[in-house]
């Protein structure tokens, strides 16, 4: 059943540091996003009119526009689930044999904290084949995910007590504030999306806009961009922005793949991007003097943005992205005020949004 | 909480200072003389009989980690390990840079942009950074500099039902064991010399001249050793394993374990009904390696809390097997009072 709530417009509000800091500590695993989308909601309390959740857990928080209907409907979309690990099997020793859920490098997996959602929480170590039973020339190879377990301080007996084959484990890593305006964590990819909307409805707050948004705190997007597909579909937008990450500079990967730290938000152009829509953010971000990258994305399938892009009839989007670096391991870093410029930068697109131009983007 | 403290205090070798004033604190009230000497090594007396032996009890502060190298116009950190890292944990993990803590974390080339058989291959370790967030060399250098020690950024939690999770459990967890023994409110009729030791992972370099200054009858060093108890780990390789009791060892790389002395810890178990293991493997090797070598020879062993995971960011023990250690332990030093030393 949908939950509507009310948002309680003009109530006070946490910062923003504060707001990523609680959402980043919440567990929510693709196809798992209850807790975290309840602390989304709390922390975002204040910013909307009205809140529900759709059949798959998609958070969807609307803030009305002001004046005459039809008001022109935009939605902003980003996902808040994360990658994560699933238990397989219970072995003798008290540990646990794990899956993947979502892309993970596993070669950062050995001697990271996790948390094991068994029947209570569980705090675990990854642990692998320890070096000294290693067959020779096994330590030129990576780990593979069959040697790889978690263990919980268990007994065997103990273990099946409090645990189940199916049980999802997330990262354990808590927010860690670096220099400036960095911080680090586990699921900034996409909490930092997250933040965007939190940073964009505060200015919305202040602002007089016609559009009626939808900022949607998407599901299962690690796993085939799944929330958005049925968010989209049930808010029928005249225009979709996604908003997730983009690779940020870093020792290791060449400067051509990655976008800058701390230079603003990436603006991508893409298959999954309206040209006009491109525009009309590097438009506003222009004139207005918002830091801001062009962020070419030639993978068409990789975000939220292509599942709006293909619902229903076809409805135009656009895509920004917040540089971060090392992306999917528990320290995904970015800078706060990339957030801050890419919510601003979308609180200036939402109040430009009228009718004329969400009809002149069917005509190509 | 001991164990708490210890297992967060910052101490890579070479740099065991604030392990050694926790410790100094902790102890002081306890003993009769508590110095340093020249190493770094924390040196807690109790005296006894004068005409008594002089029982030597010891624990290293030092971890193993990290030191900064250099610092990259980009402002990020090269680092190389200090002491034995297994490379494989490195990624994905956060640290403390240096005394003051600087936060940073070690990343990682994204899955997304790697090609697939990238990840078939482990990280070089030469490859690997820190990354404070400092946005370039400048900034870097105001708040750390080459030569700074690094740690993992790991904290002490109990975890399961009577285990618990840190960092650097070798060997802070026998750091805990000797702390709590001076700490008994116990006067014996030997001189009990507790040393808390400095850069035992960089070769037993402090147990080396500590013990040529403090010149003991017999040493027994605490250690938080390899349990290989785990998935994967055939179980004649476990080693040791958790909550079967503290470890003795016959032998490792570095030693060989006085017979009489170990003869006598088992004898003092069984009777007072305490459980123990034989530590299975003889690899590695401990401060009792160069103890035993120092000046015409002392007699020494290793008492052991089988620890899982050691040289990693988390590592496990169970707090009954620390327990028994102590108790094993104090038991033992009772029986030399009773009986004198096992030779």
């Amino acid at each position: 059943m949908p939950v509507l709530v009310n948002g309680g417009l003009g109530m006070a509000t946490i910062g923003l540091a504060e707001f990523l800091s609680s959402i980043i500590s919440e567990p929510g695993a693709s196809g798992h996003e209850d807790k975290v989308a309840a602390v989304v909601q709390k922390g975002m309390s204040g910013l909307f009119d009205e809140a529900r959740t759709d059949a798959l857990g998609n958070l969807i928080m609307l803030k009305r526009g002001i004046g005459r209907a039809p008001h022109p409907r935009v939605m902003l979309a980003a996902h808040m689930d994360e990658i994560g690990l699933m238990v397989t099997k219970i072995e003798d020793q008290g540990c646990l044999r794990v899956t993947q859920i979502g892309g993970i490098d596993r070669r950062i997996l050995p001697g990271l904290e996790v948390v094991v959602h068994g029947r209570r929480r569980l705090p675990g170590v990854v642990g692998a084949k320890p070096p000294h039973v290693q067959d020779p020339g096994e330590r030129e190879k990576s780990v593979k995910w069959e040697d790889l377990y978690v263990d919980v301080g268990l007994t065997g007996d103990e273990a099946r007590e409090l645990v189940r084959v199916g049980d999802i484990i997330t990262f354990a890593q808590t927010p860690i504030e670096l220099q400036g305006r960095f911080m680090a964590g586990k699921t900034m990819d996409d909490r930092a999306g997250v933040g965007v909307l939190f940073e964009c409805l505060r200015i919305l707050r202040d602002m007089r806009h016609h559009a009626d948004v939808y900022c949607v705190a998407t599901v299962q997007e690690e796993v085939g961009v799944r929330g958005a597909i049925t968010g989209a579909y049930g808010i029928v937008p005249d225009v979709g922005i996604a908003i997730d990450v983009g690779f940020g500079d870093q020792s290791s990967v060449p400067e051509y793949e990655t976008i800058s730290m701390d230079k603003g938000p990436g603006i991508a152009i893409s298959p999954a991007v309206h040209p006009a829509v491109f525009e009309r953010l590097k438009t506003i971000a222009r004139e207005l003097e918002i830091a801001h990258q062009t962020d070419p994305s030639p993978h068409p399938g990789g975000t939220d943005a292509f599942a709006i892009q293909v619902t229903r009839g076809g409805i135009p989007t656009g895509l920004v992205s917040i540089p971060l670096r090392y992306m999917h391991t528990a320290v995904e870093t970015v800078c706060l005020t990339d957030v801050e410029r890419a919510g601003r930068l979308l609180a200036e697109f939402i109040v430009r949004l009228d009718k004329k131009y969400v009809e002149g983007l069917k005509c190509f | 909480m001991l164990l708490k403290t210890l297992t967060e205090a910052f101490g890579v070798s070479g740099q065991e200072q604030e392990v050694a004033a926790i410790l100094r604190e902790q102890v002081s009230p306890y003993c009769d003389k508590v110095e340093t000497d020249a190493l770094g090594n924390l040196i807690a007396i109790k005296n006894g009989n004068e005409k008594g032996p002089k029982v030597m009890l010891s624990a290293h502060m030092d971890e193993i980690g990290l030191m900064v190298m250099y610092i990259e116009n980009s402002g990020t950190l090269r680092f190389k390990p200090i002491g034995g890292v297994d490379p494989r944990v490195l990624v994905s993990k956060s640290v403390y840079v240096g005394k003051d803590r600087v936060p940073g974390v070690i990343g990682a080339k994204p899955i997304h942009l790697q090609k697939r058989e990238e990840a078939d291959k482990p990280f070089d370790i030469d490859g690997l950074f820190i990354d404070i967030g400092a946005k370039d060399k400048d900034e870097a250098e105001k708040l750390v500099k080459p030569g700074d020690g690094i740690i993992f950024a790991t904290k002490y939690q109990d975890i399961g039902t009577s285990r618990a999770k840190a960092k650097a459990f070798d060997d802070r967890v026998g750091c805990a064991v000797l702390a709590r023994l001076l700490m008994m409110d116990k006067q014996w009729n030997f001189t009990l010399q507790g040393v808390f030791t400095a850069q035992e992972e960089v070769g037993g370099r402090g147990a080396q001249v500590a013990s040529y200054s403090l010149e003991p009858d017999i040493a027994i060093a605490f250690e938080g050793t390899t349990a290989s108890d785990v998935p994967g780990s055939k179980e004649h390789l476990y080693s040791t394993s958790l909550g079967k009791g503290p470890a003795l060892t016959h032998a490792d790389a570095s030693f060989v374990a006085d017979p009489r002395i170990v003869k006598r810890l088992m004898e003092v178990a069984d009777k007072n009904g305490i459980p123990y293991q034989m530590r299975e493997l003889t690899t590695g090797g401990t401060d009792a390696g160069r103890i035993h070598l120092v000046r015409e020879g002392i007699p020494a062993v290793v008492v052991s809390v089988p620890t899982r995971y050691i040289h990693s960011p988390a590592s496990i023990i169970d707090k009954c097997d620390f327990e028994n250690a102590i108790k094993l332990m104090a038991a033992f030093l009772d029986s030399i009072e009773e009986r004198g030393l096992p030779f």
